[in-house]
């Protein structure tokens, strides 16, 4: 219990400030601030798998978010029957030709080890494939993409729960890694790094321009939801009563009828988006618990030590005799798999899919930041920081506000240094997350909760 | 006539533009390469450093304007360059030494060096939106093209016009200019030797009486002068948007990385590489062919390999295969 202190009042701290917002603001935006800070765990668990455990720097986690959201989009939304009548065969040739490649390019590569032409037959392969894909594929696109443009053009997707979709998407993540590890995991750390980031980015440009796959930056609105609509629940009587029942007193002070009809109107509207969010809330809490159990297992596993071993040793690791390069793949595989969850999480609770908004800092830098800042290789260290910076994220714009005008009060409000601060109080967001990386970095550098290694 | 006006097609939409850009990537790969071979870091600050002297490049501009300084027909912001530079350099030296003398001095991983500069991002970019806000600016004045389609056409008669804008005519001089000097002085000058000397072998350097600190500062210095002139010629060319600098950083690092990090001649060749390739591979050969081949002949489609919303991700490609063939870079990295 002793060793648990400072986990219990960090995690303490942190809820105490959820709670404030709740008191202050709203409830609705202490708990879709909570709802973020749950997704963001899940990534910076995701990213501490790998940084932590494993010692390998993924900067390409904008990649898997965006593939676990596309997943929900592919799993959830329903089919377009028209779509796939007119373009669906040209698209599944041009995949069908895409494996082709693939097998094509392994049998060159085993079949003739030693050939000096071996790299000119391998481009000449993936030359004339792209030809033939784009030619293959054109038409197929343009007649998927002039479907119904303003509302489909794109195939679609299953048609199948969206919770399944979360599932997927870790899949989808965990292929895109098996490849990149492939890849670029034999290369050094900083290597690595930019490599990553510039996959992820390629991975993105790809699902932000392909129309026909999730509708790129046009945007997929209107997905579908593991919990109930706000506008049901206003319109079914439980709820109803049960909002009553709970603001009876409120209720009861008020005796004109019509008066007391509005009110409740109002408490239901309110009530049904906490009570939206509060469900989502039950959902992620569940995936971070569940996570959390495995992953905090698996540190203390012979597995987990191996991987210690791996990462604080790599040589010598080597030399008794585990393999580096395998276990390596594995575990870049497991975080990116997590992520991608994350992703798919994102996308159910917004509710949209909009490829535009993936960008690099938002996505793979202020992660990292969590992970760094919450304490790299402890899990409960990787969820408070992914709490704590993304609270600050969000609520760093009203603190700025009132920083500014606190500082500025002796100033009159035409003042154009004051009208110029108060116009770029969103922007000091970057500042604080910058300095508190840089503070943490210089004297906490092992995070808030740093890693601490007690094999039972 | 026909082949005439396909290499006057092929110089104005893919060769000029490359140049241009190729010059804009180069300055800002040999700042990485730099900052890599003597400090050992990969430095993910670089794009928003270049923004950050562009910036105040940009406010010297403006002030410039407003008391009526210019340079007629040049743009007044090549004025403020000295300014820009003065001030990146002081800014740069202030990072250096309150974030990250502390961690050269113990010797931490490049890595964290590396996770060190994103919280420099992080910073310099809040201080760049605080001070100038996100918005597009443009900053160009004189005169903005120095030979017209028009002109070029009435001169000689051919169907396809040449544009040579001001800035891309400044921006290759510039370059040629700076990065001549660069080299002069890394591979002439005592100084210069120095400083290659200790980025090939720190502790050797260190035994034959190399003044680390001296070392240090000078790379701050040189790079100072690379970022803001690189990002000045970019903003110039395009316009000055704080996130597109952010993103710029991306084919840079990948112009740095194909030219064998660490190796300012790979790096400058680099820029090259990937901007040639950005272009040629997204640019629609159509008219191309229609000049050069019979009517019959002449394509119907767009003749493309991949479309432009893809520019990225071709630079992107290419590191990617350099990567996996040849490690260290089409030039020998790590040597500077």
């Amino acid at each position: 219990m002793k060793n648990y202190l400072n986990v219990i009042t960090a995690y303490s701290i942190m809820l105490f400030l959820i709670i404030m917002v709740g008191i202050f603001q709203s409830w609705s935006i202490a708990l879709s601030i909570l709802n973020y800070c749950l997704i963001s765990a899940v990534m910076t668990m995701g990213a501490n798998i790998q940084w932590g455990y494993a010692g390998l720097i993924n900067f390409g986690i904008m990649g898997y978010t965006a593939l676990g959201g596309l997943a929900v989009v592919l799993v959830s939304v329903a089919p377009v029957p028209e779509a796939w009548s007119v373009g669906g065969t040209n698209m599944l040739i041009s995949l069908f030709l895409i494996i082709a490649i693939v097998f094509s390019i392994k049998f060159i590569l085993k079949k003739y080890k030693n050939n000096k032409y071996r790299n000119y037959l391998i481009s000449l392969v993936i030359i004339f494939g792209i030809i033939l894909i784009r030619v293959v594929a054109s038409q197929g696109i343009e007649a998927i993409e002039s479907v119904n443009p303003a509302k489909t053009g794109f195939l679609g997707g299953l048609g199948m729960p969206v919770l399944f979709s979360w599932l997927v998407g870790g899949l989808f993540a965990a292929g895109l890694a098996f490849v990149i590890g492939k890849i670029a995991l034999g290369l050094r750390a900083d290597y690595l790094a930019i490599a990553t980031l510039l996959i992820a980015e390629i991975v993105v440009s790809i699902i932000k321009h392909e129309d026909w796959l999730a509708r790129g930056v046009k945007n997929v609105i209107g997905l579908k939801r593991p919990v109930p609509y706000e506008i049901d629940l206003q319109t079914s009587s439980w709820f109803i009563n049960m909002i009553e029942k709970l603001n009876q007193g409120k209720l009861n002070l008020i005796n004109s009828v019509t008066e007391k009809r509005d009110v409740l109107n109002q408490l239901v509207i309110d009530a049904s988006s906490v009570y939206v969010k509060l469900c989502m809330t039950g959902f992620f809490l569940t995936v971070v618990i569940m996570l959390l159990f495995v992953t905090q297992k698996a540190l203390y596993s012979p597995w987990g030590r191996k991987m210690r071993a791996i990462r604080d040793n790599e040589a010598a690791a080597g030399a008794m005799g585990k393999n580096i390069v395998k276990e390596h793949l594995l575990i870049f595989i497991l975080g990116s798999a997590i992520v991608g969850i994350a992703g798919a999480m994102m996308v159910t609770n917004d509710g949209l899919f909009t490829p535009g908004s993936y960008r690099p800092m938002r996505y793979t830098f202020v992660i990292w930041v969590m992970v760094i800042v919450g304490g790299t290789g402890n899990n409960f260290g990787a969820i408070l920081g992914g709490f704590v910076v993304w609270f600050l994220w969000v609520e760093a714009a009203p603190i700025a506000l009132f920083l500014i005008n606190f500082f500025t009060t002796h100033l009159d409000d035409a003042n154009s240094l004051k009208v110029h601060l108060i116009e770029s109080a969103p922007y000091f967001r970057f500042l604080m997350i910058g300095v508190g990386l840089l503070v943490i970095m210089r004297y906490r550098p092992k995070g808030l909760i740093p890693e601490k290694i007690n094999v039972k | 006539m026909e082949l005439l006006n396909a290499i006057i097609l092929l110089l104005n939409y893919t060769i000029i533009p490359a140049l241009t850009y190729g010059s804009q990537l180069a300055l800002g790969a040999i700042f990485v390469t730099l900052i890599y071979g003597v400090l050992r870091f990969a430095n993910f600050a670089t794009g928003d450093m270049m923004s950050f002297g562009t910036m105040f490049a940009v406010l010297l501009t403006y002030y410039f304007q407003s008391i009526g300084v210019g340079l007629g027909i040049l743009p007044t912001a090549l004025i403020t360059l000295p300014f820009a530079i003065i001030a990146m350099i002081f800014y740069m030296l202030f990072i250096d030494r309150f974030v990250f003398r502390y961690y050269r001095v113990n010797k931490s991983a490049p890595v964290q060096l590396a996770m060190v500069s994103v919280g420099v991002m992080f910073v310099t970019q809040a201080i760049i939106r605080i001070i100038i806000g996100p918005f597009d600016r443009r900053f160009l004045d004189g005169e903005k093209f120095i030979l017209k389609a028009s002109e070029f056409k009435e001169m000689t008669g051919l169907n396809e016009g040449l544009t040579i804008k001001s800035t891309q005519a400044i921006t290759v001089v510039i370059t040629i200019i700076l990065v001549s000097i660069l080299f002069w002085f890394l591979n002439k000058t005592k100084t210069g030797t120095s400083m290659r000397a200790y980025s090939d072998n720190e502790d050797l350097a260190l035994l034959s009486g190399i003044d680390p600190k001296k070392v240090v500062m000078l790379t701050w210095i040189i790079a100072g002068f690379l970022a803001t002139i690189g990002g000045v010629l970019y903003g110039l060319d395009k316009s000055y948007k704080p996130f597109v600098y952010f993103n710029n950083m991306l084919p840079i690092f990948a112009a740095a990385i194909v030219g064998g990090i660490g190796n300012p001649f790979g790096a400058f060749l680099g820029g090259y590489v990937i901007a040639f390739a950005e272009i040629f591979i997204t640019y629609a050969y159509k008219k191309f062919f229609t000049y050069l081949l019979p009517e019959s002949l002449a394509p119907d489609t767009l003749v493309q390999l991949l479309s432009t919303d893809y520019k990225f991700a071709v630079s992107f490609s290419i590191l990617v295969i350099v990567l996996l063939f040849r490690p260290s870079g089409i030039f020998e990295g790590k040597k500077i």
